[in-house]
């Protein structure tokens, strides 16, 4: 089956950075890195979107991921990667499980503007708490893995491998979920809720499930990317940051769960490429791409690949 | 015959607009009952209560002696009632077969099968076959099988209507609420589709319930017949009886058959 | 006594700028029902235009009290400039597309808008405090208020009542009127849709670059200035009823209020509380304070 290519091509992608990763310099690793800790937030967003829901506040758990990585240590002294991402992804779950409830009586615009309030909820809660550092935000801990600290110069080369692990097995995971009856379940809802709600199925339940594991997502995201950083702060709440991911999932599409990482990969290379270039023109640039793929790729750049195979 | 569907006492107002007025029906298992009445005489509006998408104001539903008054609609059909729609429901971005395969999905997944722990393809509770064996099976009964990789929003009408109804069977239906099943096909089309669908239907074992406006379609296919007007029901009768009855005449039937009687009578004369 | 007097004349100031800066968002929505992220780039517009403009006006010695009349006609001219350029350079194709995917093409373009900015008017930051202090100040309670933050209440009335006016008393109110209920069978009627479109967009957007260019003298206008007020103009059109002009009052003052309240009572609330409020309202009125009953589907 088709994503069943694709999800050998990850493999192969994954394992090549593995692979290459002591030979490249830092920064190309930290842009890897970080790649792949949003391709997992937009992961999430893709399961949601192909429901029909578009989230305008993802960061919500991005944030609550990387927050609970900083927490665990600044006030365990925890700084274990591997530990940081599973607390990163059960805290967003178990934030998400309880706002599903509320969440999942929406669509459309008003589950857009719901989940962006309650983002910037965060953000304003962040942004006061003196205890979680307001707007200077959190210093992680350097990292460990098993408890073993590597060496200065390959923390990095350590913590691309810990993520590359994560996004392929969370990938995997997704992967299959697509595959169950609730997973398919997506484009129909999107198409017509009732005809659902007629065959037997809870639309309400499948979109709960759907919020709470694109949170985990997001969190695990949050959390890797808050480790490569080594700093979080309140700005990664804040609804220009969901933007970022939404933009992510529209330039990559929703029809292969191995997109997003493309997207990702390719918003990180812009954003850099961009930046460099001229750094009063970098939003621009990205403004202008995403309307020219909006405009005449609607289906996102993982379209371009699946046209040519059918040709 | 032992009564499974039994609706007592049905009354729905929508503000200034009495949809159902003590409607009560015992439907008797295995039978067929064609439900006739002008636009707006609360036929649908009984389909959407027995299958709870609206509430009745007073009144209640009871299936096989269980009061199911207050379930939602994704409760009735797990119990085993199923409904097609006026205008079809499908979903219009999926492929007949896709549509059908989510349907069955959703059986599967009611029954504890075929998720994300499973292995192999579980045989679908009811059909005792894996979900694409069930699927080809039943397109081909209602003779779909041609459109079966076709997009839903492509479909001709009828197709679309054939689909709707197809789509009920995947959940085994013990009864079935068919609104309008022939509206939209051409006149000559009508009996050839109420007669394919029937005989899909009956080959599940299932007591029927038809909206129909063609009242020649009524007479071929119902044992019974409910007469609406004005959210009540004035006959309750098989359908000789009830189609000569002079309230329906009056109310439903209106003129055509007044014209029938009337060739009868030049005919007699 | 003396706080809560403070709180109200502090929250009512607040309102009067929330509501002019939100006003503009809910007529774009009410008419074409497209949710328009460009209403940030406009605000940021109107406070650069306004800084630049009005900075010129006073640096050459013109008459300094005629420089409200400055800050004024720099928010129209640059909304002049740049909307209709917008809507029929991009907008007009994207109608028809879905409701979201058209917030995401405003998204896009509040993005390019951004860098526009930085392009014409460059990174440092503008002050052009004069108008500001020009008027002096008030007291009430005990506390003074510049007399400046009035112009922005009075702003806020006209702009409000103006526009009441305007779609209850006009010819041209009444044809928004239907327009809004039903674009199709407005033009099957032989009205300019797009016209009205077109119109709504640019004196939208107007609206909110007359906010950000009277906010111009009490900040220093940096880029990103119209980022925050997206989000804050959503907050009030939300709970007041998007689409309503008497919801976005009702918002407006909610908000306004509230955020005044939370500032000299419980500051460590104060940024999230407007968004909290939001998202009550989110959760049991999705359609506002001010909304009529919805019919059913089937």
């Amino acid at each position: 089956m088709k994503s069943d290519r694709t999800l050998i091509i990850l493999g192969v992608i994954l394992l090549a950075l593995v692979v290459a990763g002591p030979l490249l310099p830092q920064w190309a690793m930290f842009l890897a890195t970080i790649a792949i800790a949003k391709g997992l937030v937009a992961l999430g967003l893709l399961l949601q979107l192909r429901a029909g829901l578009v989230s305008f506040g993802q960061a919500l758990y991005y944030c609550i991921g990387a927050y609970s990585a900083g927490s665990l240590g600044r006030f365990f002294g925890i700084g274990d990667m591997l530990l940081q991402m599973l607390t990163g992804c059960i805290m967003a779950a178990l934030v998400a499980y309880i706002l599903g409830f509320l969440l999942a009586r929406y669509r459309g615009i008003f589950y857009g503007l719901l989940s962006l309030a309650l983002s910037m909820i965060l953000y304003g809660l962040l942004v006061k708490s003196e205890a979680l550092g307001s707007t200077d935000g959190i210093n992680i801990l350097p990292s460990t893995v098993f408890g073993i600290r590597p060496e200065q110069a390959w923390v990095r080369y350590a913590v691309l491998v810990a993520g590359c692990a994560v996004a392929f097995i969370a990938t995997l995971l997704v992967d299959r979920y697509l595959k169950t009856p609730l997973g398919q379940l997506a484009p129909a809802i999107k198409d017509n809720e009732i005809r659902v709600e007629y065959m037997g199925a809870s639309v309400r339940d499948a979109i709960h499930v759907k919020y709470v594991i694109a949170a985990a997502l997001s969190g695990i995201g949050g959390a890797l990317a808050a480790t490569t950083v080594g700093h979080i702060d309140p700005d990664m709440a804040y609804w220009t940051t969901s933007g970022e991911f939404i933009f992510i999932t529209i330039l990559a599409g929703t029809n292969s769960v191995v997109a997003p990482f493309l997207g990702a990969a390719i918003f990180g290379i812009i954003h850099t490429v961009a930046f460099d270039i001229s750094p009063n023109t970098w939003q621009m640039t990205l403004g202008i791409a995403l309307l020219l793929v909006i405009v005449f790729l609607p289906d996102g750049l993982w379209s371009l690949f699946t046209r040519r195979k059918a040709a | 015959m032992a009564v499974v569907l039994d609706a007592r006492d049905l009354s729905k107002r929508f503000g200034a607009v009495t949809a159902a007025m003590n409607v009560s029906a015992a439907i008797e298992q295995d039978s067929v009952v064609g439900l006739i009445g002008t636009n707006g005489a609360g036929k649908t509006t009984f389909i959407n209560m027995i299958t709870g998408y609206i509430k009745p104001d007073t009144g209640s539903i009871h299936y096989r002696g269980r009061d199911i008054t207050a379930l939602s609609p994704r409760e009735v059909t797990r119990i085993g009632i199923c409904r097609s729609f006026q205008i079809p429901q499908l979903y219009s971005s999926l492929s007949v077969f896709e549509n059908m395969m989510v349907g069955l999905g959703v059986v599967l997944r009611n029954a504890g099968l075929g998720g994300f722990f499973s292995r192999g393809q579980p045989n679908v509770p009811g059909h005792d076959a894996p979900a694409e064996d069930v699927a080809e099976r039943i397109l081909q009964r209602f003779g779909l099988s041609d459109y079966r990789n076709k997009n839903a929003q492509v479909l001709p009408g009828g197709v679309r209507k054939l689909l709707d109804i197809a789509l009920t069977m995947v959940a085994k239906p013990a009864i079935l609420l068919l609104d309008e099943p022939t509206s939209g096909v051409s006149a000559e089309e009508k009996f050839g589709m109420m007669e394919m669908v029937m005989a899909a239907v009956k080959a599940e074992g299932a007591t029927v319930l038809f909206v129909e406006h063609d009242m020649e379609v009524v007479s071929r296919f119902a044992e019974r017949v409910l007469a609406f007007y004005d959210g009540r029901i004035i006959a309750d009768a098989a359908p000789e009886i009830a189609l000569s009855d002079p309230e329906v005449k009056r109310y439903v039937v209106g003129g055509e058959l007044r014209r029938m009687d009337e060739r009868e009578g030049a005919a007699n004369a | 006594m003396e706080e809560i007097l403070t709180v109200i004349v502090d929250g009512i100031f607040y309102s009067a700028w929330l509501f002019v800066a939100a006003i503009g968002l809910t007529l774009i929505y009410g008419v074409m029902k497209i949710v328009n992220l460009t209403h940030g780039s406009f605000y940021a517009l109107g406070a650069y235009a306004a800084a630049s403009l009005t900075g010129a006006w006073i640096a050459r010695g013109y008459p300094p009290m005629l420089s409200y009349a400055v800050l004024l006609g720099s928010a129209v001219i640059v909304t002049l400039v740049f909307a209709p350029l917008i809507e029929r350079g991009v907008l007009r194709f994207m109608y028809t597309k879905d409701e979201v995917v058209i917030l995401l093409i405003t998204y896009a373009l509040f993005l390019i808008l951004e860098d526009v900015i930085k392009l014409i008017w460059g990174v440092d930051p503008y002050f052009i405090a004069e108008p500001y202090g020009l008027l002096g100040s008030f007291e009430i309670g005990g506390l003074t208020h510049p007399t400046y933050n009035l112009i922005l209440v009075g702003i806020a009335i006209v702009a409000g009542v103006g526009l009441t006016l305007l779609l209850r008393g006009t010819r041209f109110g009444k044809l928004l009127r239907t327009v809004i209920h039903d674009p199709e069978v407005s033009r099957a009627m032989g009205i300019n849709v797009d016209r009205f479109y077109l119109v709504t967009f640019t004196f939208g957007s107007m609206l909110a670059a007359v906010g950000g260019a009277f906010t111009a003298p009490t900040v220093s206008v940096v880029p990103g200035i119209g980022v925050e007020i997206v989000v804050l103009s959503f907050a009030v059109i939300v709970i007041g009823g998007m689409g309503s002009l008497p919801g976005a009052a009702l918002g407006a003052v909610i908000v306004g209020l509230v955020r005044s309240a939370a500032i000299h009572y419980a500051p460590a609330v104060e940024l999230f509380v407007i968004y909290f409020v939001m998202a009550l309202v989110l959760a049991f009125r999705p359609r506002g304070l001010f909304s009529l009953a919805e019919p059913r589907k089937i």
